[in-house]
């Protein structure tokens, strides 16, 4: 798993910084995430994994480090990274669901205004894709309309409209209700069946054994443990991954 | 009473080229507000410096002087008029943008930063971000804040008259110069078409605030 080579790595960080002020969040950051590899990002709060996530599409800037995407560096502010981000789908805690725009022009907007897809096709498009994320019959609400669940789903598909090459999910369960969170979960499951390549931070441990190819284990901004869902939690190497589940499976 | 009657001619022409001045001048101050906000927050920090300035500038001095400017200082520098009427409408306008530059820019705040994240992860550039998912949202919050502004206005053009405009107070100063012994009904019959308009500029907010909502 450490031997695979950089030039296979469809996003690889290479020694990545950052601070927060004194705060140093990310501490020399190497990862490489295959095409169609599931990685599950886990770790206490605090630890980075939210800024590792959104540092891959710069929502956040780094501090020093490289990072690349399908073998490009991040460009800087600009119209460059703004192509680069429509390859990287991107899904967030709070579903952040344009609030002024329906269910379906949520999906379609992207593909329209950055890809210059026409409105037909993108209709159509986006309608297969609610579908299949089971919200088909919601294309003409409004986001407030909808259920955490339904909204996140939705969110997913608007990502998915996008054609990219990987996905990242920046806690994609941890706002919803908890009879929501498996909709939500068996969506992802099934994308990564799909081969889709997927960069997962969560809590769900439950879908880190199901779906993951590896797990990261990340506390105080640095990656602790690199290793497959079996290797990790039956066998956790270091002490501080062996307290952070400990403090899991009592409960 | 009956000034008002008889020189309802003279009020509605007033009235007309008031309702003109202030129309003509709130579009395009919405248009340059919402120019100076977007360039508020732009990445471009020499578009920030500008409009940063401007508005400090512009909103912390009276209205008379930006007519002073149109009307007397842009001629000299050689910007002229056929009439005084455009040079209102210059002062009018750049007064206004100011205060709805910062109206937008509230309503701008207002809108959770996670839109423009979601906006930005899906490829948008700054300009999408900001004309597709940012300012319609932000407009919709700050519409009272913006009749508001467009109601100064209305009330502000009266300044045109002491420019040679004959707008509604235009005339009021003309008619109570030729009715001396009924100045105060000249006055009523002034605020009267005044009211005329910007009573109704407030109901709109309401109508237009409530048909627009944004859920969340």
């Amino acid at each position: 798993m450490t031997t695979q080579v950089p030039g296979d790595a469809l996003v690889s960080l290479n020694a990545v910084n950052k601070h927060y002020g004194q705060l140093h969040v990310l501490k020399d950051i190497n990862l490489n995430v295959r095409k169609g590899e599931v990685v599950v990002v886990i770790g206490p709060s605090g630890s980075g994994k939210s800024t590792l996530c959104r540092a891959i599409n710069r929502l956040e800037t780094i501090d020093d480090g490289v990072i690349k995407i399908d073998g490009k560096e991040l460009p800087a502010e600009g119209k460059e990274l703004a192509k680069l981000r429509a390859d990287v789908g991107m899904v967030f805690q709070s579903f952040n669901l344009f609030a002024h725009k329906t269910i379906l022009e949520n999906v379609t907007l992207g593909p329209i205004k950055v890809k210059g897809v026409s409105k037909a096709e993108a209709d159509k498009d986006a309608m297969a894709l609610l579908e299949r994320v089971g919200v088909g019959h919601q294309a003409p609400k409004l986001p407030a309309q909808l259920s955490g669940g339904q909204q996140q789903r939705v969110a997913i598909a608007r990502a998915l409209a996008m054609k990219p090459k990987v996905m990242l999910f920046d806690e994609p369960t941890s706002a919803l209700d908890p009879e929501m969170i498996n909709e939500v979960l068996d969506v992802m499951i099934q994308l990564a069946k799909e081969g889709m390549t997927m960069i997962v931070v969560t809590h769900e441990m439950g879908f880190a054994r199901k779906a993951a190819d590896r797990v990261v284990f990340m506390a105080d901004g640095q990656i602790v443990e690199d290793a497959t869902p079996e290797e990790f939690f039956t066998n956790p190497k270091s002490d501080r991954a062996k307290d952070f589940l400990s403090k899991l499976l009592t409960h | 009473m009956d000034v008002i009657i008889e020189s309802l001619p003279q009020y509605w022409d007033g009235f007309l080229r008031t309702l003109f001045l202030a129309v003509v001048s709130g579009i395009i101050a919405l248009v340059f507000g919402t120019l100076l906000a977007a360039a508020r927050v732009s990445p471009i920090a020499a578009l920030r410096g500008f409009s940063m300035a401007y508005v400090e500038v512009v909103r912390n001095t009276p209205l008379t002087i930006a007519f002073f400017f149109a009307a007397v200082v842009l001629p000299r520098l050689g910007v002229t008029f056929e009439q005084f009427e455009i040079a209102a409408i210059i002062a009018l306008s750049a007064y206004t943008a100011a205060f709805i530059a910062e109206a937008v820019r509230s309503g701008v705040n207002s809108v959770p930063v996670g839109q423009a994240e979601a906006a930005r992860s899906i490829g948008m550039k700054f300009g999408q971000v900001l004309s597709l998912i940012i300012l319609p949202q932000a407009l919709r919050t700050v519409i009272p804040p913006l009749i508001n502004i467009l109601i100064a206005l209305v009330k502000n053009s009266s300044v045109a008259g002491a420019f040679y405009v004959l707008e509604l107070f235009g005339y009021g100063k003309q008619l109570a110069n030729d009715h001396g012994d009924a100045v105060m009904w000249v006055l009523v019959g002034v605020a009267f078409f005044y009211l005329l308009i910007t009573v109704p500029l407030g109901y709109l907010a309401n109508v237009v605030e409530r048909k627009v909502a944004i859920a969340r």
